[in-house]
């Protein structure tokens, strides 16, 4: 259990209220629902819809395929552009990717089609008795990937499906990264996170090696040297600071944090419940952290954001699940000092009243408290430097903090490819590290392959 | 408002919304539902020689289009099942009650003159404003030598007409059966037996889909399926095309049409009058939607009349038949080219790609900065065959603009790229 929130209650609500609180966020599509949204699709050509897909699915035609009662066909168009196209499915924010950019979300008619729900509603009901995907004869190539989230797993799969072997080093107890460790409890139900994991191993040819964390007890040079390639699947597991007075103060502590516990909690009903709960940050963690703490019973949820409503990371649809919660925002606001009671433990925060004056922000010296039982930091993760701390680690080129790629996922060094939110390319979603994987498994492979012919 | 009666073949009714002979006219009580709903008619479904025919069950399926619209029925069903003796009486009452209704009864007896004399002087007894003959059902009853295949033989029909024409006073109307290559040579017969008017379509011979599982048609009896009936807003287009091609035949010139087939709104029978269509007839729209929907057709059609200044029916019938011709007439000079409103399109790309891969080439598709793509006429290569047009999910987006081409009209019979042109 979470150390820094110990001496909090715990939730008043019963085990079975909870469980409804935390069922699923948008309940999947029934059968009927589902042929009357696929019919709603205008098959486009040179579709906007996959345009905007950062995997490339073809939605068209597999939404096509699920009107044609074909689920199956359906379920392989979505897989074989995006092993994970279940879990993102759930989480992608589609409202600002395909479901933005769909012809029928014009100003005529105001309604996407349901594309997400469509995804989720093929695999759902895809119904296969073995895994959709064959292996290629075996290359004699063992692969190291580093990190068995989205990126790595993805990575894994199209290699293990081009005939290699491959290796993935994994820190935590369990595979899926942030679809396990990071994601609302409410996207991803029953265990979601896991029966895809276990679905693509599914192909064969990939193992899982658990407490393995680069820079602890795995070096990058070892690896290069051991393995015919190296994909860095890496995630994001520093938190920013605030950079104030007691920040280590119990109660206060990072969402990603509180939300791992929560997602990894078999029994809700003894999470610490902070009944005043201050979020800081506006991006979807913080969206996250304050919902689910508003699901858990929390009297008072405020958001603080130092900035507008305009800057938010969090998507509208974000903002309007918080709204739906009785989640408080507060914009244009500081934070400047962290408020502790006699023990100690934190009791609130002021803040200073921000505005932009010629662009830049600044205060306004204006200030405010707010009373809290627990705060929570949503403000920004970022790369942790000890993993990349070995000497060919070193050497790896960077983007600002993160690890610098081409097109082809290759980093500075040759043989060491990288993707997902270690990277700067693109966005740091799923959708994005599920496609950044596959990349480099493309071009992994074509690469080896290269050598095979040339030797 | 628009004055909406008829009289049709000597037949009055306060408006041209006919039921057709089929289940819904069945009996009094679906008769009589009918008229409180407010249709101007119904032809009585098909009576025929004791013992009654006998049905099967099932008797409908259906093709549907996306989200189970119904495209259209077919039915196996055959003639009245019920005695002659009933149905006889429940005529005389009903049309006793409804005396401003048109109340037609459709018979359907053997191809023999004695089976006919024995049975319309029963029917002119109800009171009955008039008869149809069914010589179109295209399942079942040929087997047994009526309905379509007598239809089929415009020699039978001229000869059954001439023989009804005989023996009864009443207003004799002769259904078609489109189950034929030539409507007009039907017609013709119907016209040359004498008839008083001709009702078309009756349905079309059909299989609508195969139960994949069990190898077994649509509809299934037991395990096993026949060709029935096809009915519903799928077959409008080859009604109309018939209707269209009876009404521009000089050879039944003046015979009244009652247009039937997929006649669902008003829309639908604005379109079967403007061909020549004096009354229409209505059955599927009515089983899928209930007697209801008469009213929004009667109400529609009467408000399109108020806007276009046509104070009854007969001011606008036939105004389309004048411009229905011979493909050999049309003016091959005549050029229009697709226009695209970009403010309008949403993008979608089902132009280009109808365009690019099974016509002109003609739709250019242009890459976008932000990935996604622009589409334009290449006027040079539009032929103005409205594909682009059809394809197209935003209705008016793509206008297909006669061309201004400074050429007189010049048909093909005309034409000297035509070797077989006519002298002069």
């Amino acid at each position: 259990m979470i150390d820094a929130l110990n001496h909090l209650p715990r939730p008043r609500a019963g085990a079975d209220q909870l469980a409804e609180a935390f069922s699923d966020l948008a309940p999947p599509l029934t059968a009927r629902q589902a042929a009357v949204e696929s019919a709603r699709c205008l098959y486009c050509y040179d579709a906007p819809c996959v345009n905007a897909c950062p995997s490339e699915i073809d939605i068209p035609s597999f939404i096509h395929r699920i009107s044609d009662e074909n689920l199956q066909g359906a379920a392989e168009r979505i897989l074989s552009a995006n092993i994970l196209g279940g879990s993102c499915a759930r989480v992608c924010p589609t409202e600002i990717l395909c479901q933005q950019a769909c012809v029928r979300n014009n100003a005529q008619e105001c309604a996407p089609v349901l594309i997400g729900q469509l995804q989720r509603y093929a695999l759902d009901h895809a119904g296969f008795t073995e895994h959709p995907f064959q292996r290629s004869p075996a290359s004699g190539k063992r692969i190291a990937v580093v990190g068995a989230g989205p990126a790595g797993l993805s990575c894994a799969h199209r290699l293990a499906m081009h005939g290699h072997d491959v290796v993935i080093f994994e820190a935590r107890e369990k595979a899926g990264g942030l679809n396990e460790y990071g994601i609302a409890r409410y996207k991803l139900v029953d265990d979601y996170a896991q029966r895809e994991v276990e679905f693509l191993l599914g192909i064969g040819g990939i193992e899982i090696r658990h407490g393995q964390r680069l820079g602890a007890n795995l070096s990058l040079g070892e690896l290069h040297a051991q393995y015919d390639a190296v994909f860095l699947g890496l995630g994001l597991a520093a938190v920013r600071q605030l950079g104030l007075a007691d920040e280590d103060a119990p109660g206060l502590l990072a969402a990603t944090e509180y939300i791992r516990e929560l997602r990894q909690a078999d029994d809700l009903t003894q999470l610490p419940l902070a009944d005043r709960c201050l979020v800081l940050g506006a991006g979807n963690t913080a969206i996250d952290m304050a919902v689910q703490m508003s699901c858990l019973g929390a009297r008072e949820v405020n958001l603080v954001y130092r900035r507008g409503v305009s800057d938010m990371g969090a998507t509208d649809h974000e903002q309007e699940i918080a709204k739906h919660n009785q989640v408080r925002l507060h914009t244009w606001a500081r934070p400047e000092a962290v408020l502790l009671d006699d023990t100690g433990r934190v009791r609130g925060m002021r803040f200073a009243r921000t505005q932009l004056v010629d662009g830049r922000l600044g205060d306004t010296g204006e200030t405010f408290e707010l009373a809290a039982d627990a705060i929570f930091k949503a403000i920004g993760q970022r790369f942790d430097d000890a993993s990349l701390a070995d000497p060919l680690a070193a050497q790896l080129a960077r983007d600002g903090e993160r690890i610098q790629v081409d097109a082809h996922m290759q980093t500075s060094v040759p043989g060491i490819y990288a993707g997902g939110d270690c990277t700067a390319l693109g966005q740091d979603l799923t959708v994005q590290a599920v496609q950044h994987g596959k990349l480099a498994a493309e071009a992994i492979h074509a690469q080896l392959m290269l050598n095979v012919e040339a030797a | 408002m628009a004055d909406l009666s008829i009289e049709f073949a000597g037949i009055k009714a306060p408006n041209p919304f006919w039921l057709a002979s089929a289940p819904p006219t069945d009996k009094a009580y679906n008769v009589v539902r009918a008229f409180e709903a407010g249709w101007g008619g119904v032809v009585w479904k098909t009576l025929g020689e004791d013992p009654a025919a006998v049905n099967v069950s099932s008797r409908y399926s259906a093709h549907f289009g996306a989200n189970r619209q119904v495209q259209g029925i077919n039915n196996i069903e055959l003639i009245t099942d019920r005695s002659l003796e009933i149905n006889l009486r429940e005529i005389t009452q009903v049309k006793k009650d409804w005396p401003d209704r048109a109340l037609i009864v459709s018979l359907m007896v053997p191809c023999i003159e004695e089976s006919w004399k024995f049975i319309l002087p029963l029917v002119e007894a109800t009171g009955a404003d008039g008869i149809e003959l069914n010589f179109g059902c295209p399942h079942g009853m040929p087997e047994r030598g009526m309905g379509a295949a007598v239809g089929q033989v415009p020699e039978y029909v001229e000869m059954v007409t001439r023989w009804c024409k005989t023996h009864c006073a009443l207003p004799v109307i002769v259904k078609l059966t489109p189950n034929i290559t030539d409507i007009r040579q039907s017609a013709r017969a119907a016209h040359r037996g004498g008839a008083d008017a001709v009702s078309l379509i009756n349905t079309i011979n059909s299989i609508t889909s195969v139960d994949l599982d069990r190898m077994v048609a649509h509809p299934i009896v037991g395990d096993q399926s026949t060709h029935g009936g096809y009915c519903g807003s799928a077959v409008k287009p080859i009604a109309l095309n018939m209707v269209a091609e009876i009404a521009r035949d000089p050879e039944t010139q003046g015979l009244p049409i009652c247009g039937i087939g997929g006649i669902g709104t008003w829309r639908d029978a604005a379109e079967f009058i403007a061909l020549g269509s004096g009354a229409v007839q209505v059955c599927t729209a009515a089983m899928l939607h209930g007697f209801r929907i008469v009213d929004d057709m009667k109400d529609g059609l009467a408000r399109w009349m108020d806007q276009h200044g046509h104070r009854n029916l007969e001011a606008f019938r036939g105004l389309a038949v004048g411009h229905t011709t011979d493909w050999k007439y049309l003016d091959i000079n005549y050029q229009s080219v697709a226009h695209i409103d970009q403010d309008a399109c949403i993008g979608c790309g089902r132009c280009h790609i109808a365009c690019e891969d099974t016509s002109h080439q003609a739709i250019a598709s242009t890459l976008k900065a932000d990935g996604t793509h622009a589409y334009s006429v290449i006027e040079a290569e539009c032929v103005g065959c409205n594909l682009c047009q059809i394809t197209c999910p935003v209705e008016g987006c793509i206008d297909m603009q006669a061309q201004d081409t400074g050429k007189p009209y010049m048909n093909w019979t005309q034409d000297p790229r035509n070797p077989y042109r006519e002298a002069g």
